[in-house]
């Protein structure tokens, strides 16, 4: 949607350009090959597969560019001053140059590289969430079939996902005794309320008209939940997965602050106990990356499980 | 004399108190075995109310459904459905759609690769091998709707329910899947109820043609018994006096006596 419109503008602003192209090439390429192609001297061998690409750089990949060299900029601008307390880009990186190029270093306790550090973290955000999809999917499904089940749980849903993520961790602590217990449970205990609801949401949502079919093959109850429960409450499963992740990985960076350990969490609290903001700053870099990655994954494998169910 | 299929004074009322609607009222049906069953009336009367509740789909208010001597309360075996809206599941192909019921039906009587032959047996006969591995919004609409005959064709029903099923379809591919169920029903003498809007589609297959009037509170209006031989020949209808005598009846009911209510208002 975005880059069609993009798209369009560009089409627009190369306008006066336009006369030119219409004269030299043969009708049906004109409209595929950009008139900013061949005013760019030697004309390369596939126009329009060249065009194309232009195309694709100066819509997708020119505007973040851009604007994140104005965002250094500016932050380069502003932490340059005399009395700056906060640490510019360029400061950033030869403060942390170390740790940069070498995120696989081991010097043991907490002393560990980046990378380390990240898939710490990581892996506690993995147990949590694999709990929360499991348990969530399934609490999901207990309230999206059953009208007794919703009415009793539904109350008590709505009141503890209200419950910010960190205020469980003293009752976590207290009921496990133990850090990366924990830890776990409170990326459980953040993640699954969005799974839950959505999960309940899409299974309340599946159209009359599957069940019908369901109930004309008399498919039994494992088959009906296999075969059209689950895909047809996939996109919202989805959703509620993706929100979830989300909240994971926001919330371990503040569990981890409190426990301890190795983690990206206590590296930050670590280093601001150490003075060290440019390796806060490094460490936001890393976390903000790993969350949007993150992201992306549960995003493209809710659409490769999901494709062909939108549509009726 | 207890007839196959008997619907017996069902009425039906969506919802309670203030808001309750009325939809059917005493209809009343004898349906013998292997017969062709055609519905029409005006849109919303409640002919695909009338189906539902023979599929098991939807519970009378009063009255009951009674098949081969057991009353209906739910869908059956011997009973399948092609429904008005075709209702493929859009996350499976179109082979898998129609698998789904082959495998369903015939877990115990056919075998693995009897079955798989038996499904694009199904699907070739409504033309659609050509799209075994598309999805539904991968085809059109005609197209669903003849995966939706087959999926039902399929599992070989004693009774079998249709809604509107050649609604979608060009002319030519609707005359041939009615001759396809032609054949079929006569072949396997399966028990035929069609909802359809088309007076030649009914008066072209059907034993019998249920008119049914208005809603709401719509009952059964005027039966018409189609006396002509089988198999028909859609050609020699074209010329054939008693059947153009017949549509014009089953026209007469619709247009004269039934008008339909939104055309009046208009
Ligand atoms: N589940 C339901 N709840 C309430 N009202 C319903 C329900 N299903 C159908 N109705 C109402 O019953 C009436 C008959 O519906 P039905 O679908 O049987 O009509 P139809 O004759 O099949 O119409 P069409 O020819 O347009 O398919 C309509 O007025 C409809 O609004
Ligand atoms: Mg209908």
């Amino acid at each position: 949607m975005m880059s069609a419109i993009l798209d369009r503008n560009m089409t627009f602003g190369a306008g006066r350009e336009r006369p030119a192209a219409a004269e030299t090439s043969t009708a049906p390429v004109a409209r595929s090959a950009p008139p900013s192609a061949r005013s760019g001297g030697a004309p390369p061998p596939d126009p329009g597969l060249w065009g194309r690409r232009m195309r694709h750089a100066a819509t997708v990949v020119l505007p973040p560019v851009i604007v994140t060299a104005i965002f250094l900029f500016l932050w380069e601008m502003m932490t340059s001053s005399q009395g700056a307390v906060l640490p510019g880009p360029s400061q950033v990186i030869t403060d942390t140059w170390e740790l940069i190029v070498n995120p696989f270093y081991d010097h043991g306790g907490n002393d560990v590289g980046m990378a380390w550090q990240l898939l710490a973290s990581l892996e506690r955000v993995a147990y949590g969430y694999a709990l929360a999809v499991v348990a969530g999917i399934g609490l999901g499904v207990l309230v999206g079939q059953s009208t007794w089940a919703m009415r009793g749980l539904d109350p008590l849903f709505q009141v503890l996902r209200t419950v910010p993520p960190l205020a469980w961790l003293p009752i976590s602590l207290a009921a496990f005794q133990a850090s990366n217990p924990s830890a776990i449970f409170v990326i459980f205990i953040t993640a699954i309320w969005p799974i839950i609801i959505n999960t309940s949401v899409g299974i309340r949502n599946i159209s009359q008209d599957y069940v019908n079919v369901a109930r004309v093959l008399r498919l039994n109850g494992f088959e009906y939940f296999t075969k059209i429960m689950l895909p047809a409450a996939a996109p919202y499963v989805f959703s509620g997965l993706r929100i979830g992740i989300g909240l994971a990985w926001l919330a371990i960076v503040a569990a981890e602050m409190l426990i301890g350990g190795v983690g990206i969490g206590f590296f930050i609290w670590d280093a601001w106990n150490a003075s060290m903001l440019s390796d806060i700053v490094l460490a936001l870099v890393y976390v903000g990356l790993v969350g949007f990655f993150l992201d992306r994954l549960v995003a493209i494998v809710g659409n490769w499980v999901t494709r062909g169910t939108q549509a009726g | 004399m207890t007839s196959y299929l008997s619907i017996e004074h069902v009425h039906k009322t969506f919802g309670e108190g203030p808001t309750a609607s009325e939809v059917l009222r005493d209809v009343d049906l004898h349906v013998d075995r292997g017969e062709f069953i055609s519905i029409i009336g005006h849109s919303g009367c409640g002919k695909s109310t009338v189906l539902n509740i023979v599929a098991g789909l939807l519970e009378t208010s009063t009255g009951a459904v009674i098949l081969d001597g057991k009353e209906v309360s739910k869908p059956g075996p011997d009973r399948s459905v092609v429904f008005q809206n075709h209702s493929l599941l859009p996350w499976l192909t179109v082979r898998d759609n129609v698998a789904l019921a082959v495998d369903k039906t015939f877990k115990g009587t056919k075998s693995a690769a009897e079955r798989r032959e038996w499904i694009l047996q199904t699907l070739d006969m409504v033309g659609m091998s050509h799209a075994l591995d598309k999805r539904p919004d991968e085809i059109s609409g005609g197209m669903k709707q003849r995966v939706g005959i087959a999926r039902a064709l399929a599992m070989e029903p004693k009774v079998l329910l249709m809604d509107e099923p050649f609604g979608a379809l060009d002319a030519l591919t609707r005359a041939h899947l009615q001759d396809e169920v032609m054949r079929i029903q006569s072949e396997l003498g399966n028990t035929v109820l069609m909802v359809t809007h088309d007076v030649d589609e009914a008066v072209l297959l059907s034993d019998r043609i249920v008119m049914m009037t208005n809603g709401p509170a719509a009952t059964i209006g005027e039966i018409l018994e189609i006396d002509l031989p089988k198999p028909r020949e859609r050609l020699v209808m074209a010329d054939n006096a008693q059947y153009n005598h017949y549509r014009a009846e089953v026209l007469r009911f619709l247009h004269e006596r039934h008008k339909n209510p939104e055309s009046e208002a208009a």
